[in-house]
């Protein structure tokens, strides 16, 4: 499958000397949702905005939908809807003229009853002769959304959608872009919540310093970072952890009451089985046995740490 | 070539217009009108006639110049400095637009917005005072480029305007004068020999001489110079404009 998106050794040196982006490789295939996580002033703004039209590269390529975006810059950004991270709205405008003004602007005929059907989707639709102003913060990102999808774009960007927003609304939210995507729309999606990638994305990318640390399919992502940890409830407490079990590098928690064990999915030998003979030879009773797997959120800290200590060690 | 984006542009400006239709269109013509009651019925009846011409006939077309001159800036500056203030220039710059394109959909707007206005001071004035047009197509030709040139000029300074002040400082400070020292209240045959060479150095000048010169054939420097002058400065904020969006001084990073 040829990829929608194409960004070859991407480099961005603002003027004030700062490197936002290090050559950054990334292919993004049509229909999936790829979301990039990355600490603030990672870089994944500025990624955006060049792919966009916004911020000019200082080196490398971009291609959309196979168009150069600097030779053949308007096939490209025809094919690009944006929703930044701040809120930009015209305030004094009604809802309509807005969204139907971006139509427009992308140099699509005028359709009232397209702009109509994204109001109708973003549940607009009774406020769109309100002026926006008046709008609550969570209807001027939809409106945001809807001026983004009215000229009908084949990938969606949304910059950090869920920034300061409550958990009803982060719900909504990811719910609409799913409900996107189904339609066949490519998104990508910005985010420093862990959560959100986890939940809505079918791929991972991590950007930190300015380069793209990894991408990956989220689920083969916490596979292989997958480091799950076995948890043991005793049936009676334990004052320590004994001698004959030191090499388990168990620890204790709960007043004496649970057994934590980290192991390596990926490992040949994960040594469950024989924590749970010893501990049967060693006399412990078990009340219960649960394992959880390591979240995204973790993943991320560790490679971002890596990352820091890497250049520390330099 | 993204017509429907040059007329999405320019009919969203045009709707803001009508939108505030009292600050943006009754206001500046009711502010005109009152020269024409104070200088032109009121004080003007004291004054001599310069060049055959009553002194309140005399200086309409200075105040069509004027508040055109004015307007045109202070339009075209806010018609891009608005969006890059709250921020929705992103679209602008993310639509598969040109440069060009926006230029000419925004600057169309301002451009339409201070004829209009020129020809409602126009129809106004004629109220008040006794109007003749000698050369009607001159006069409209003039109204014109000056509305293009300086909605440009606006333009330009919208873009370079990074706060609110910027935007006001050349208008004020750089303007203002001159619009009011360029002989919309006086033929520069009353000034002493030191300072009408001094005013030859004012551009607004050659505007509102030739301007006049369509309604009364009275000039005080050629029609020519007239026109070459406002030629010469729309093709020096042609080349500005050119040079701003190659670039990308002040909108990309």
């Amino acid at each position: 499958m040829q990829p929608i998106i194409s960004v070859r050794n991407l480099t961005k040196t603002y003027r004030n000397g700062f490197d936002a982006l290090k050559g950054v490789d990334l292919d993004i295939m049509e229909g999936e949702i790829l979301a990039l996580l990355g600490p603030n002033g990672a870089g994944k703004t500025t990624l955006i905005s060049i792919v966009c039209g916004i911020v000019n590269a200082s080196g490398g390529s971009v291609t959309v939908g196979g168009h150069d975006i600097a030779r053949d810059w308007r096939a490209a950004r025809s094919l690009i809807g944006l929703v930044p991270q701040e809120m930009h709205v015209d305030a004094f405008e009604t809802v309509w003229a807005s969204v139907s003004f971006s139509r427009g602007l992308f140099g699509k005929k005028r359709d009232d009853a397209k702009v109509e059907q994204v109001l109708s989707d973003l549940s607009l639709h009774d406020k769109r002769n309100e002026k926006i102003i008046n709008l609550s913060g969570g209807m001027k990102r939809r409106v945001m959304i809807a001026k983004a999808l009215v000229h009908e774009p084949r990938i969606l960007f949304l910059d950090e959608p869920t920034a300061g927003v409550d958990v009803e609304l982060r719900k909504s939210m990811w719910e609409l872009i799913r409900r996107l995507n189904r339609s066949g729309v490519t998104i990508i999606l910005t985010t420093h919540y862990i959560e959100e990638a986890e939940e809505i994305a079918e791929r991972v990318g991590v950007i930190n310093h300015g380069e793209l640390v990894l991408v990956e399919a989220k689920e083969a992502l916490m596979r292989k970072m997958g480091e799950k940890v076995l948890t043991v409830e005793l049936r009676e407490p334990l004052a320590a952890v004994p001698a004959t079990l030191s090499r388990y590098k168990l620890s204790l928690g709960g007043d004496g009451t649970t057994l934590a064990y980290s192991y390596d999915v990926n490992a040949g030998r994960t040594g469950i089985s024989a924590l749970l003979s010893d501990l049967r030879s060693e006399g412990i009773a078990m009340r219960d046995i649960s394992t959880r797997q390591n979240s995204l959120e973790q993943i991320f800290v560790n490679l971002v740490r890596r990352d820091a200590q890497k250049e520390a060690a330099q | 070539m993204n017509l429907t984006a040059i007329h999405a542009i320019y009919r969203f400006e045009m709707a803001r217009w009508w939108r505030t239709f009292w600050q943006s269109i009754v206001s500046p013509v009711l502010s005109t009108s009152l020269y024409f009651v104070v200088f032109g019925a009121a004080i003007g009846s004291r004054m001599e006639d310069i060049g055959g011409v009553s002194y309140g006939a005399f200086i309409v077309p200075g105040l069509i110049m004027m508040t055109m001159i004015t307007q045109a800036i202070a339009v075209g500056s806010f018609g891009i400095y608005f969006p890059k203030f709250v921020g929705t220039i992103y679209e602008l710059l993310s639509a598969p637009v040109s440069p060009m394109e926006l230029v000419v959909g925004y600057v169309g707007a301002a451009a339409t917005k201070a004829v209009a206005l020129g020809l409602l001071i126009l129809a106004t004035a004629a109220l008040f005072v006794p109007i003749q047009i000698a050369h009607p197509v001159f006069m409209l030709a003039f109204l014109a480029l000056t509305a293009v040139t300086f909605s440009l000029f606006g333009f330009i300074i919208g873009i370079w305007a990074d706060n609110f002040e910027r935007l006001q400082l050349i208008p004020m400070l750089v303007v203002m004068p001159l619009v009011f020292l360029g002989g919309a209240f006086y033929s520069t045959d009353m000034l002493p020999p030191f300072w009408r060479a001094v005013s030859h150095f004012n551009p607004v000048l050659y505007l509102v001489s030739g301007f006049r010169w369509s309604f009364y054939e009275h000039a005080d420097v050629a029609v020519g110079f007239s026109l070459a002058a406002i030629g010469a400065f729309l093709a020096a904020c042609l080349v500005a404009i050119w040079v701003i969006f190659r670039t990308g001084w002040r909108i990309k990073k």
